[in-house]
């Protein structure tokens, strides 16, 4: 019993110095650089009603297509409407239906993948073939027929990308769960009398679920993508609601003199997509076993 | 054998089919445990005592079943039993410590919270009882400090500690059977005889009964009374640690005893047992043993070889028709079983 005290006491030191995610994320610099971006654009658009008194849909014909000034901080379109406002109050819809864009696939592609990795044989079979269904059409091919058919609006865009997005971590979550459920301490909690259930969310998914997150932030990045290029479809967010896929569009007929009109959208959005990435980074790094 | 052993064993079979052919991996074992008794079962890599174990509790790999015989638990056949029965069960009547703790324990989720788990799942207990729970038995299996040890991770702890964990995890929901699976094989020696000291402790105070799955024959004269000798998927040798070790009746227990390196004999080479294990797709037709046997005869080439009880209501009995030539071999040279 001696020995155990003694090296009891020289484990107490390790635990102290344990080296979780909380203690650590402010060391990977691609993570703090990625929250950084992310967070001012997320604070900006929050700010919105703060930030400018205009707002992203009066029009004023008076001053259409006006370069940027000390009343238009980034000038008017082609219908006199702030584009400084528009971004702002564009970038609430784009974020906000891109992050739910996201949770969708998320929750429901990691469910079928839990269940075909788990269960195996023809539920794997029967999960698997409908994924590669969807896998043998381009992802934008079949999210834009989706949206069409079901007609352009942020619920459609859901739907569209929920139905093509979550083959992904189906198959992220299938082949982790593949090699997880071999591991000696599922066998364990199996010989400990617990239910499937819980054996899935409580020992393998926590084990599992890390490839799945980072995955999900680039997976933002190319839903924001997807839904701008709607946008600029006329297939997405429809007017006069601000996105920036449509003011990319908007402007595209002025992109010889007002060429801002086109750019500056285009260039949040490639800023909010390197923000992401970054994080995704970050976090691949900072989730990646010990 | 009373009629209420708490674990009976009967004609077990476990067959895997594989590409190649039926692995018949338990081909007929027996063996029996009494209440508050520890059954060693030994035998070298592959003859089936881990899979003996999984089968007990109906966790066999993919694809092996169970094809034939009886897991008598508590005089309930659980081969027959419903997967919700057999859950039940799990943990709650039949606990298991494993091999190697690093990979038997959840590397994400804190010690405290996987031995609390049982406790809340089986017992009804709520989070906090779960918690105290932990504790207690965190402290009675020689772990300090548990109240901060608990939010530990399974990496921050040593082995030793580790297979405590293991040990608590077991013990949570008091089970009247403990199956070990080699759990001292992963530890060094000094663990290793803390961690048996601290099962032979937990067995007298706790009252559980304990099979012991080891290759090593020191555990077995370590911590158990009966032992239980596998070969090639049957059980072929079975009696009191004593008697067998003194006077093993079966040319295998014989060998596996010979081969135990003695301090007392200086001796160039280790003495093995020739030749290699069997095929177990193929096994060797007559006795299991006869290809290895340096006492095989004909008659031993053909035929079932049941374990054959030698003298009534001792529970020592071998499978070997020949166990004369043992006898006669330990008298013209004495297995001295002080290991």
């Amino acid at each position: 019993m001696t020995i155990a005290v003694a090296e009891g006491l020289t484990e107490s030191l390790a635990v102290e110095h344990r080296g979780g995610f909380r203690r650590r994320w402010y060391r990977t610099p691609s993570f703090v650089a990625g929250v950084l971006i992310i967070g001012t654009i997320i604070a900006l658009c929050l700010l919105a009603p703060v930030l400018t008194s205009h707002s992203p849909t009066d029009q004023d014909l008076n001053h259409i297509l006006q370069g940027p000034s000390s009343e238009h901080w980034l000038g008017t379109d082609q219908l006199g409407r702030d584009e400084f406002a528009r971004i702002l109050y564009g970038g609430r819809v784009d974020l906000r239906v891109a992050f739910l864009a996201v949770l969708f696939p998320f929750v429901l592609g990691t469910t079928l993948g839990c269940i075909a990795g788990y269960y195996g044989r023809f539920m794997d079979t029967g999960i698997m073939r409908l994924v590669d269904v969807v896998v043998a059409f381009p992802f934008y091919v079949l999210v834009i027929a989706l949206v069409f058919a079901l007609g352009p609006g942020a619920r459609s865009i859901y739907i569209a990308i929920t139905l093509v997005g979550w083959v992904s971590y189906a198959r992220i979550l299938r082949g982790e769960i593949l090699v997880a459920k071999r591991q000696e301490y599922i066998l364990a909690a199996q010989a400990a009398g617990f239910r499937d259930f819980r054996i899935i969310v409580r020992h393998l998914l926590p084990n599992v679920i890390t490839q799945a997150i980072v995955y999900a932030m680039s997976d933002i990045v190319l839903d924001i993508l997807a839904i701008v290029t709607l946008g600029y479809l006329g297939l997405g967010i429809q007017p006069p609601t601000p996105d920036w896929g449509g003011m990319i569009a908007d402007g595209q007929a002025f992109l010889t003199t007002k060429w801002e009109l086109s750019t500056i959208p285009g260039v949040v959005v490639v800023i909010t997509a390197l923000g992401l990435s970054l994080i995704g980074d970050g976090l691949a790094d900072l989730l990646r076993p010990e | 054998m009373s009629a209420q052993a708490i674990l009976d064993v009967q004609d077990l079979r476990v067959e895997i089919p594989l590409s190649r052919g039926t692995v018949h991996a338990v081909d007929g074992a027996s063996f029996q445990l009494e209440p508050g008794e520890s059954l060693g079962l030994v035998g070298e890599s592959g003859c089936g005592k881990s899979m003996t174990l999984r089968a007990i509790l109906g966790l066999l790999p993919q694809p092996g079943k169970i094809v034939g015989g009886q897991v008598l638990f508590e005089g309930e056949d659980l081969t027959a039993a419903s997967q919700g029965r057999l859950r039940d069960v799990r943990g709650a009547g039949i606990g298991i410590i494993f091999q190697e703790p690093m990979t038997a324990l959840n590397p994400v989720m804190r010690v405290g919270d996987q031995i609390a788990e049982g406790p809340m799942v089986h017992l009804g207990q709520s989070r906090s009882e779960a918690r105290k729970r932990a504790f207690e038995l965190m402290r009675q299996v020689g772990i300090p400090d548990p109240t901060r040890r608990a939010a530990a991770y399974p990496h921050e702890l040593s082995g030793g500690m580790r297979q405590r964990v293991m040990i608590a995890i077991a013990l949570a929901c008091e089970p009247r059977l403990i199956l070990c699976d080699e759990p001292t094989t992963a530890l060094d020696v000094t663990i290793q005889d803390q961690i048996l000291k601290l099962l032979h402790s937990l067995r007298t105070d706790f009252g559980v009964s304990v099979v012991f799955v080891t290759h090593d024959l020191a555990v077995v004269a370590q911590t158990c009374e009966r032992i239980a000798v596998m070969y090639a998927g049957q059980v072929v040798e079975t009696g009191t640690v004593d008697e067998v070790f003194r006077s093993p009746r079966h040319p295998y227990t014989l060998g596996l005893l010979r081969s135990v390196p003695r301090f007392d004999v200086v001796r160039q080479t280790l003495d093995s047992i020739a030749g290699q294990p069997p095929d177990l797709v193929v096994p060797p037709s007559g006795c299991r043993f006869h290809p290895r046997c340096p006492y095989a005869q004909d008659d031993c080439l053909e035929g079932a070889f049941p374990l054959r009880p030698l003298g009534a209501g001792s529970g020592r009995a071998t499978a070997c028709i020949h166990d004369d030539a043992c006898v006669a071999a330990v008298a013209s040279e004495p297995v001295i079983a002080d290991v």
